[in-house]
């Protein structure tokens, strides 16, 4: 099965407020926020960690989840942030998202 | 409430500094006939203490982060503050006057994922505008501007300052923001100087004028709710607050001052000689500002206009009290709503009295 990797869209904002993460894209104004698992997700893609891999480290072995839940809500989560914009998915390692795009 | 309402009101509630405005410098390329500032560079933060103070109010959980002035584009290092600024992932708005935007700059906005640019223009006639700007030419290249960063998607608010030389051509700009595909908005209020001086408030225009402000259908979504009589005060309201300037927000002058709001000229300490958080956190000014309850307000506590007022602290701060009323805001609940304000009672009171006192020593000579 190909891995899936998940970067932070340039055109975001975002900042932790009372344990939630409040992300706002500049294209369309839409905002949105992340509970502490989705959190984890969205602080933990860095375009290079598989999706596996932080699914694994950053949510099974941070909240006790099932690790098949876990993944699935995982990739729902994933779907649904990238069809809005605020992340990119990719089935090949992602460049360095915390620099937004240079002109 | 929406979500965004909701997380405002939290960061309210836990004293966080959502949101910030940052001037990064006074100097500027226009010479408003309104403007509150003076032109001076009187030391401003260097790129380096600038980039600090980001970092520090990304600590402190800033999220919305607005860059104004002056003009921000005379700053040589802006763009390099604009990058800083979203590595940290700040929700950024631009205020300009765009007139040294051209295409190259507004595609480097635009890839920088700025959420919003906000741009002075003061009429739909070129000779009006630039006679407000004294910068003959500026409303050809700033309208120019505005259809470069259209065509690179972002998203333009047109602010129009009404005031007495522009004030027939609110309708015209307004079409022309829509022939421009941009958000238009439109303030009546013209501040006092920062240094108290108030010559310029004879540019405001006449309050009799303002109800055809807030009857345009066009500015004012529902008008008939905007200018119903105000609703019996509750105790909630009494226990509410004028805004969020000192509670979620505060403002950030070139030279590292922090004030609880830009039209609030209370200095609450300097960034230069503290860290923004001891600032936020124990600053006796911000801590009084933070204080005040609708019900500590001198004259406001007992009007019938307290909970839907847009009454500003930092207008009656300038008008002698922060606890008292803000001259201007009383005449726009007045002119909002047919329907006199307690201070307005007060003063035409005091008016009556006056000349009673004025014609004493003629009962004397009778």
């Amino acid at each position: 099965m190909p891995e899936t990797y998940i970067a932070r869209s340039s055109a975001i904002a975002a900042r932790l407020l009372a344990g939630e993460m409040m992300v706002m894209n500049s294209t369309d104004s839409t905002f949105f926020t992340l509970n502490e698992v989705a959190t984890a997700i969205w602080q933990a893609a860095d375009g290079r960690t598989p999706l596996r891999e932080i699914v694994r480290s950053q949510v099974c072995e941070q909240f006790d989840i099932d690790p098949d839940q876990a993944q699935s809500d995982a990739e729902q989560f994933v779907a649904d942030l990238s069809q809005h914009g605020i992340l990119l998915v990719s089935d090949q390692p992602l460049r360095d998202p915390s620099a937004p795009e240079q002109p | 409430m929406s979500l965004l309402g909701e997380m405002s009101q939290k960061a309210f509630d836990m004293g966080v500094p959502i949101s910030v405005h940052l001037d990064v410098t006074y100097r500027c390329n226009e010479r408003c006939v309104h403007c509150y500032l003076d032109h001076e560079d009187h030391g401003e933060m260097t790129t380096a203490e600038i980039k600090d103070v980001l970092d520090q109010l990304a600590e402190a959980g800033v999220f919305f982060l607005t860059f104004s002035g002056g003009e921000v584009f005379l700053r040589r290092d802006f763009f390099e503050l604009l990058e800083h600024a979203r590595r940290l992932l700040f929700n950024v708005k631009i205020k300009t006057n765009a007139v040294m935007i051209r295409e190259a700059e507004a595609q480097r906005i635009r890839a920088l994922g700025v959420d919003t640019i906000q741009i002075s223009v003061y009429s739909h006639r070129p000779e009006v505008h630039d006679a407000i700007t004294k910068l003959p030419g500026s409303f050809q290249r700033t309208i120019k501007a505005i259809r470069f960063m259209r065509a690179q998607g972002l998203k333009v608010t047109i602010a129009n300052v009404l005031m007495t030389w522009n004030r027939h051509d609110s309708d015209g700009l307004q079409k022309l923001a829509a022939e421009l595909d941009v958000h238009y908005t439109l303030d009546p209020t013209i501040t006092p100087k920062m240094d108290g001086n108030t010559s310029i408030l004879s540019l405001r225009i006449p309050g009799e004028e303002l109800p055809e402000v807030f009857r345009n259908r066009a500015l004012v979504p529902n008008p008939e709710e905007f200018c119903a009589p105000p609703k019996p005060v509750s105790e909630d309201d009494l226990e509410g607050y004028s805004c969020s300037a000192g509670h979620s927000f505060c403002y950030i002058s070139p030279y590292g001052d922090v004030f609880p709001c830009v039209q609030f000229p209370l200095p609450s300490g300097n960034i230069r000689r503290q860290k923004f958080m001891d600032i936020w956190n124990h600053s006796p000014e911000l801590k009084e500002v933070r204080s005040i309850k609708a019900k500590d307000l001198t004259t406001c506590s007992s009007c019938s206009h307290v909970s839907s007022c847009t009454r500003c602290p930092g207008l009656a701060y300038m008008e002698g009290s922060m606890r008292g009323p803000s001259s201007a805001d009383c005449e726009k609940s007045y002119y909002r709503t047919g329907i006199p304000t307690a201070n307005m009672l007060r003063k035409s009171s005091q008016a009556r009295i006056t000349p009673l006192v004025q014609i004493r020593p003629l009962a004397v000579l009778a």
